[in-house]
């Protein structure tokens, strides 16, 4: 399974896919190493679902080339290629059992019954459903009917697994726990995994590196922390958690350079009116706009003296709901570490 | 007044309904069911073999004649025509269906649908007619044969007993193709929207799986398009099973259960008799149907 390891899993080269006018996908080259937990994040129509059915094989790049540990599968029909897919929908077979829908990689490939069922008995066992092989997929929860989509593209022992926006149809805590089991089950069968996700969140929680899509391009690749601590573009910056992105002379007055820069608004903190600049910090002067209590933090909307908004947030360690709603209106000197901003390309 | 007529009915939600549901009831129970039963009714009449005045007391003895050898040919006969049309329209209908579902793009479905419909906007009667000007003696289809020099292989097909005849438009072949046409869209579209419903995701999900084309077909797309299939062939097999047009201007001396029946009350002037061969149609799809949801053809419905 594990080739050479020094073999990317899956090599793009110049990858583009054109539906007519459009750029679904724009000269796309990422290098996805053997047992990574890869996640394609963008928003919808960024071409990171291209880029999954190209490597799956449901659709072929305009041009460009697509490496299987180190053998071009672009143009090989998916039953030729080693990879197999967890959908969006699942796609369980109606018609079909719960087993004989884990079985149906083996059955094509023509395995012999006994092992089949041997092998079936495993994977129900690895997503935890032992004992629902003869239900029908109809008979299922929107849970089990994932895990059983995953039983069935993992018994292949596939070279590398695609998910394609898997969590999206469950519910929140149900969601937050197949993150987990997802990690844990990737880690248990070391095969590489390609997960697609708009859920920035879900990429950060999961990945062991995340290519952030947009428009047909990859934006930045990199760790979450990477992605998270220092967003190359204002996109990213945008795109995974809230940023304020500052440019012009706003940012001018604040960093004495025309560059454009972000910062995280739990990076912000409020002090007080009188309180000197440090060498390594940035500050400004401004009015609280708004204040909204969340709860476990509160977020506020600060006006900086001269023009531009600013988004902070601050937990809510000690103060109660009515002492953050009286500071709507007043004045605030706001500073923030100069390690803390990242600095934009366009 | 009419609010509180609205108010009233939104109410009463059970009201509504037997309002709706009273006329299609009453016409069902009525006018279809009803003559259903008079049919049944008359079949167990007799005929007085001397008078021919219809005897009304129950009897047996019309169903028994069903089994003379001449009756049986002819529910054989009709039974095998219409199984042959069936499987035809079938074999012809599912890859035209299969591309109309899965492969047209949305404007060119819309036009392939339109024109797998269009000839039933026409009447029946138009149609079995243009059958027989195209496939008579000097009709277009011969001179089509002749012309790649077959018209051999069409005279060793005429000679064939039981099927062949003396012209095209004489004789059961004939019949058989203006019948696998006259219901080829009954057999078309149910297949279309069975295959309609088939997401793409689960033919991408077999071929990921490995199953190369013909397997996905096999394993996936047949069975699931599988009920399509049986709602088709019910309409072809029972409309054929019925008919009485086609072989009465296509056929020959050699009759079917609806020229049969069309006789008999007729000229023959046996109800009875033509009420009984009239059951015989619809106890074959009585048992077609037990047999088509053994199979799990509704299933899925």
């Amino acid at each position: 399974m594990a080739n050479n390891s020094s073999t990317p899993a899956i090599q793009f080269t110049k990858v583009s896919r054109h539906f007519g006018d459009i750029r679904a996908v724009d000269n796309v080259d990422v290098e996805i190493k053997d047992g990574e937990f890869f996640s394609m994040l963008g928003p919808s129509g960024s071409g990171k679902t291209t880029c999954l059915r190209m490597v799956a094989g449901f659709d072929t790049p305009t041009s460009g080339n697509i490496f299987l540990y180190g053998q071009d599968v672009s143009q090989l029909p998916p039953y030729d290629r080693d990879v197999n897919t967890v959908f969006q929908d699942y796609a369980l077979f109606p018609h079909m059992t719960v087993g004989e829908n884990v079985a149906y990689g083996l059955m094509v490939k023509k395995v012999a019954k006994a092992e089949r069922v041997k092998r079936v008995d495993e994977m129900l066992e690895l997503v935890q459903l032992t004992g629902f092989a003869s239900r029908k997929p109809s008979q299922l929860s929107g849970g089990q009917r994932q895990r059983v989509a995953l039983a069935r593209a993992l018994i292949n022992h596939p070279k590398v697994l695609l998910l394609d926006e898997p969590l999206g149809a469950l519910d929140l805590k149900l969601r937050q726990q197949m993150q987990v089991e997802l990690k844990n089950i990737q880690r248990e069968v070391g095969i590489t995994f390609i997960f697609v996700t708009h859920d920035q969140e879900e990429a950060l929680t999961m990945s062991d590196r995340i290519a952030v899509f947009n428009q047909g391009k990859i934006e930045q690749i990199g760790s979450p922390t990477e992605i998270y601590e220092h967003p190359q573009t204002a996109f990213v910056a945008g795109f995974v958690g809230v940023s304020n992105i500052i440019e012009g002379e706003v940012g001018k007055r604040i960093t004495n350079s025309t560059n454009k820069f972000s910062i995280r608004p739990e990076k912000i903190h409020f002090v007080k009116p009188d309180q000197n600049l440090d060498s390594d910090s940035y500050a400004v002067n401004g009015n609280i706009r708004d204040v909204v209590y969340l709860g476990l933090y509160t977020r506020y909307l600060v006006e900086i003296d001269g023009g531009g908004d600013l988004v902070v947030v601050e937990q809510n360690l000690k103060s109660t709901s009515q002492e953050v709603m009286r500071a709507r209106g007043q004045a605030a000197r706001l500073m923030w570490k100069k390690e803390h901003i990242s600095k934009l390309g366009d | 007044m009419l609010s509180r007529i609205s108010t009233y009915l939104y109410k009463t939600p059970k009201l509504v309904l037997a309002l709706l549901l009273v006329p299609p009831m009453l016409y069902m129970g009525v006018v279809y069911l009803g003559s259903l039963f008079a049919l049944l009714i008359n079949s167990f009449y007799s005929i007085d073999d001397f008078s021919g005045i219809i005897v009304r007391e129950f009897t047996l003895k019309t169903y028994a004649q069903i089994f003379y050898p001449a009756n049986l040919e002819i529910f054989m006969r009709t039974a095998g025509m219409a199984a042959a049309v069936t499987v035809v329209d079938a074999l012809f209908a599912f890859p035209l269906a299969y591309y109309i579902a899965k492969f047209a793009a949305p404007r060119l479905k819309t036009w392939l649908i339109i024109a797998v419909t269009i000839p039933l906007w026409s009447s029946y009667l138009v149609r079995v007619y243009a059958w027989k000007l195209i496939l008579a003696k000097e009709g277009i289809l011969s001179w089509f044969i002749n012309l790649f020099g077959l018209g051999g292989v069409l005279d060793w097909l005429l000679s064939i007993p039981e099927i062949g005849g003396s012209s095209l438009s004489l004789s059961p072949i004939g019949m058989f193709i203006a019948f696998s046409y006259i219901w080829l869209p009954y057999m078309i579209i149910p297949i279309q929207t069975a295959l309609e419903r088939v997401p793409a995701s689960l033919i991408e999900a077999s071929g990921d799986l490995g199953a190369k084309p013909f397997q996905t077909f096999r394993s996936v797309i047949l069975p699931l398009a599988f009920p399509g299939v049986v709602a088709g062939s019910i309409f072809t097999f029972s409309l054929t099973l019925g008919d009485f047009i086609v072989p009465l201007s296509l056929g020959n001396s050699k009759y079917f259960i609806g020229q049969a029946v069309y006789s008999y009350q007729g000229t023959a002037g046996n109800v009875p008799l033509a009420a009984a061969m009239t059951m015989g149609p619809v106890v074959i799809m009585i048992v077609y149907l037990l047999i088509a949801r053994k199979l799990g053809a509704f299933d899925a419905l």
